[in-house]
């Protein structure tokens, strides 16, 4: 079966984040009232497996061995999409 | 002794990388001849014929997920075998700015002899600057005892560019740093025009590094990664404000230490 899912990398809590700081005081150069802004990056993939809990554990590996990186990054993976059953 | 000209150096090319002709053009200036090869050419047991195996610098896929991470992944698939076996024998890498990137991210570097760890140990995180920083910096010898810097002593001082958006190395913890101190594999620090550490004090730190971190090794010294270019600092005519386009820059002496050690061999 094949499933949608969604990995979000995010770089680890009191990490440093440059570009979120950047896009932080842009925002409020604009007007905003914003807060602390923390950039993450998302990847959307379909994944082929037996149930949504082995897509969701194929995608976590895949966050463990190319996507995220353990020193800086956290990763949360979310199964979107089921063929047949949510489409 | 080895005869100089018995060796060979091995650049490696993917989409993306750059600065491969000028490796080539520094280390054939001291004698030692270098083939330029795209990695699907390397084919299987060929990386023996070779002294040293260079990751040069650039934007090797597109910098994709993360600087690095894609070419570092594709060596533990495609090479992992024969870059181990590479490592042991005591040959020696270079992985020059993204190849650093590549080499951390492959799980080669901060490591113990030619083994990969599973995960990356450590990182070369977005500049605390925010920005591509390109420009000299000034450089300091930590006295390692890596090949690469047999030629530079205890606190001297190189001027050496730097190209870069994510340099600012990180390790898994405070501890790892400390390790990498008492074992003596921190080979560069960013260090103000004097030879002070940079103490973390941009813009002579120019991405944050933890301890000032531009060059570290494995534990015996065969694998570095560096992110300055010394092959951008080789001839004195690439150097701004050297004086003598003539003589020499200051990134010579990181070549001359690879080919001393090679002629040692």
């Amino acid at each position: 079966m094949r499933f949608l899912v969604k990995a979000e990398v995010s770089l680890k809590r009191g990490h440093f984040d440059p570009e979120g700081d950047v896009a932080a005081k842009s925002l409020k150069d604009l007007g905003f009232g914003v807060g602390t802004v923390r950039v993450s990056k998302g990847y959307t993939m379909e994944i082929d497996a037996r149930d949504a809990s082995e897509a969701k554990a194929l995608a976590e590996e895949m966050c463990r061995r190319l996507l995220a990186n353990p020193i800086k990054d956290d990763f949360r993976v979310e199964v979107l999409f089921i063929e047949g059953r949510t489409d | 002794m080895m005869d100089l000209r018995k060796a060979k150096a091995c650049i490696l090319r993917v989409g993306g990388t750059n600065c491969d002709a000028e490796v080539k053009a520094a280390l054939e200036d001291l004698g030692l001849r270098s083939d330029i090869l795209h990695m699907d050419w390397l084919e299987k047991g060929k990386l023996s014929e070779y002294q040293l195996l260079v990751f040069p610098g650039g934007f090797s896929y597109g910098d994709y997920v993360r600087a690095g991470a894609v070419w570092g992944k594709k060596v533990l698939t495609k090479m992992r075998r024969d870059l181990e076996r590479f490592v042991e024998d005591g040959r020696l890498v270079m992985g020059i700015c993204n190849g650093f990137q590549v080499l951390v991210e492959a799980g080669m570097l901060p490591g113990d002899g030619g083994q990969f760890s599973p995960t990356p140990r450590a990182v070369l995180a977005n500049n605390s600057s925010a920005r591509y920083e390109c420009r000299w910096v000034f450089l300091r010898g930590e006295g390692s005892h890596a090949p690469f810097a047999r030629r530079i002593g205890k606190g001297e001082v190189l001027r050496v560019p730097i190209g870069h958006g994510e340099g600012r190395f990180l390790a898994e913890s405070e501890e790892a740093v400390h390790e990498l101190i008492r074992s003596n594999r921190i080979v560069f620090r960013y260090a103000r025009p004097s030879g002070e550490p940079a103490e973390g004090a941009y813009p002579f730190n120019p991405n944050g590094s933890v301890h000032d971190i531009a060059a570290i090794c494995n534990r015996e010294g065969n694998v570095i990664g560096m992110m300055p270019h010394p092959e951008r600092a080789f001839f004195g005519w690439q150097a701004f404000g050297y004086g003598d386009p003539h003589r020499y820059g200051d990134g010579r002496k990181i070549f001359e230490g690879i080919v001393d050690h090679i002629r040692s061999l």
